[in-house]
């Protein structure tokens, strides 16, 4: 737990003033009747102005849980925040009031969701929900915010914006809905937008069409994302850096370019050998064995030593520390020059 | 918001397309495509539903017969004669008259006021009780939601006519108004518990949906997740419960009357009616038929509507 405070922050030096978004030490656990699940276990990372930071993982590995945090929406109880930090522009998110907080939300960290059908109140029209926080925040009247309502949906590319203002959102394709979603958390102009897995429930085409939009609005409108998803392959055009999360902690950080072409952690090591490729025939798919942790009962030393098959004593015994690798890398396994290597031949 | 949405109508006769139309996007309603409001998807079901317009007949009715009495009936109720006790129908009076020789089927029609009254406003006072705890409950959870669902537990368990019974013998001989203001309080005060468990579930399982999150991810605080939000999306089953209720309530004003600690003489209510038509059921049936079918019809028609009308507004069965 100590380790992580003295962690290098990888990659890329930090700016004068500090970095944008910085989340320290992260610890957050699930109180439940059957125990507590350490969801979260010192998870640290960062986000400058004008990246994109994807974090990588399975279900369960805490990576929309960190995104909650961020956005002080966890449902607590169950969940806590037992420790860390959570800076925004240096200052500390988790020791502000609920008030000052709320500020923070929708106007400089906005968040979208998996599922927008969900995620967007099913009674009223969609114009009327992206225009909501205008008029309750910005103060805007009804005309200006309607007006703005359809400048948003134009600039996320939704047919004769004007026109359907006034559906619901049961009126709108998968596609469209994500784009309303986007348009909503838009509206305040935020710096900061996390994605959680917005592409997951889209088919795979329109999949290909977020994605762009969210890269072309993230340079356009010069925000900072936070791409959240377990597809590898969503990552590899649009993020800058990598985290790979695994058990509530962040096992691998790297630029994508280095990640992909030499993983230094087993783990993404399994990840990227189980992607099917076109080139290569005849070959059984790779998969990685076993499954992930059960979070109230989570393995000695390295979390992932039950499913690696590079495990030694020592992973049983110890929790490896983030290894800092040559360009600014890390990697929290006690052999990940070895995997590195191994990967890079 | 219907300022909003005829703004949005006029800006449509300028619409224009967007700057790269998706290919292929399916859903995509043509250009003629016209935005609805739930409103109006509710009330294109609706036109269609044989229920809807039955019991719309019905309550309207009533409620006419609530308002304004004379125009169904010239016959005064309460001008009785015991020379025509039990006398078949003649002139205004088409069902004849009852033990007292007043008109049965005026009597029946000026009754209308009195049960309609305790009904909606028993309801009113419910729905209001209900909304309160059972979003409070719902929504904070913890230890509110302990104390409010004991409280509904503990006024759950009195039995309402008992309890009307106790509370009703304290007011004794009152004025008619405050009488009808008794009863309905006591029917309110008792009767809300149903109604505040369907909101606090309701609630709680919109508190979890997805656009909470997102609201409260957009800065929206308590007030506006729960007023915007929450409530509009867990109303459906309380207007249900409440409509049911509605027609409950009547029924329990008539039971209440017809034991004799309801609504008294002066007041008209088909409860007393009924208590009387029941004592004199073998020498004629009408003066206990008359009234026991407006009690019936009222009730059936409150309950037809509000299930019309939740089938109709609620977005999940479209």
């Amino acid at each position: 737990m100590t380790q992580s405070a003295v962690r290098p922050t990888p990659a890329s030096p930090t700016p004068p003033g500090g970095h944008l978004l910085e989340v320290r030490d992260l610890h957050v656990e699930f109180r439940t009747h059957e125990g507590v699940a350490r969801v979260i276990n010192g998870v640290s990372y960062h986000l400058d102005a004008g990246e994109t930071l994807a974090v990588l993982g399975e279900s369960g590995s805490g990576k929309s849980v960190t995104a909650q945090a961020i956005m002080g929406i966890l449902d607590t109880p169950p969940a806590h925040v037992r420790s860390g930090q959570i800076l925004y522009r240096g200052r500390d998110l988790l020791t502000q009031s609920e008030e000052q907080r709320r500020q923070v939300r929708g106007k400089e960290i906005a968040m979208i969701f998996q599922d927008a059908l969900s995620a967007l109140n099913p009674v009223f029209p969609v114009g009327w929900q992206i225009g909501e926080t205008l008029r309750q925040r910005q103060g805007m009247s009804k005309a200006d915010a309607r007006r703005r309502a359809v400048e948003l949906m134009d600039l996320v590319k939704i047919p004769a914006a004007a026109k359907r203002l006034g559906d619901y959102p049961h009126q709108f394709s998968g596609g469209m809905r994500q784009r309303v979603m986007i348009a909503m958390a838009l509206a305040l102009d935020p710096k900061v937008l996390i994605a959680d897995e917005p592409t997951t429930a889209l088919d795979v085409t329109v999949q290909a069409q977020i994605m762009d939009l969210l890269a072309d609005l993230r340079r356009d409108l010069d925000m900072a994302m936070i791409l959240i998803t377990h597809d590898l392959g969503v990552v590899a055009g649009v993020a800058d850096r990598i985290a790979v999360m695994y058990a509530g902690r962040i096992v691998e950080h790297a630029d994508v370019r280095s990640l992909y072409r030499s993983p230094a952690h087993p783990y993404t090591k399994g990840l990227l050998e189980s992607i099917p490729r076109l080139d290569v025939r005849g070959q059984a798919l790779s998969t990685i064995k076993g499954l992930p942790p059960n979070l109230m009962r989570i393995p000695s030393g390295c979390p992932f030593h039950p499913r690696c098959p590079y495990v030694q004593q020592v992973c049983v015994d110890v929790v490896p520390h983030d290894l800092v690798l040559g360009d600014g890398r890390t990697s929290a396994c006690h052999f990940a020059q070895e995997v590195r290597d191994d990967s890079a031949r | 918001m219907s300022d909003f949405e005829t703004v949005a109508a006029t800006e449509n006769q300028a619409a224009r397309r967007g700057p790269s139309g998706e290919p292929g996007a399916p859903n995509q309603i043509g250009a003629a495509h016209k935005p609805r409001s739930l409103a109006g998807d509710a009330w294109r079901d609706l036109r269609r539903s044989p229920i809807f317009w039955i019991s719309l007949a019905l309550v309207v009715i009533f409620t006419l017969m609530a308002v304004i009495p004379g125009v169904f009936t010239t016959n005064d109720p309460s001008d009785c004669l015991l020379s025509r006790q039990h006398a078949g129908p003649s002139g205004g009076a088409i069902f004849g008259y009852d033990f007292q020789g007043c008109d049965t089927y005026s009597r029946a029609v000026y009754g209308t006021r009195a049960s309609l009254l305790v009904g909606a406003l028993s309801a009113l006072g419910t729905g209001v009780i209900a909304l309160v705890v059972g979003m409070l409950a719902g929504y904070f959870g913890r230890w509110i939601d302990a104390v409010l669902s004991r409280v509904i537990d503990v006024v759950l368990g009195i039995p309402l006519l008992l309890a009307a019974i106790v509370l009703l013998k304290r007011v004794g001989s009152a004025s008619p108004t405050v009488r009808i203001t008794a009863v309905i309080f006591v029917l309110a005060i008792l009767g809300w518990t149903t109604a505040a468990r369907v909101v606090r579930s309701s609630v709680i399982t919109a508190k979890e949906q997805d656009y909470v999150a997102a609201a409260r991810m957009l800065g929206a605080g308590h007030g506006r997740i729960m007023w915007r939000h929450i409530l509009p999306n867990s109303l459906a089953p309380a207007i249900v419960v409440l409509t049911i209720a509605l027609g409950s309530f009547i029924a329990a004003e008539a039971t209440l009357s017809f034991l004799g600690i309801g609504l008294k003489a002066p007041t008209i209510s088909w409860g007393q009616d009924i208590d009387t038509g029941r004592i004199h059921m073998r020498e004629s049936a009408t003066p206990l038929i008359v009234p026991s079918t407006f009690l019936a019809l009222t009730v059936l028609a409150f309950i037809m509507l509000g299930d019309a009308i939740r089938d109709a507004f609620d977005p999940k069965l479209r």
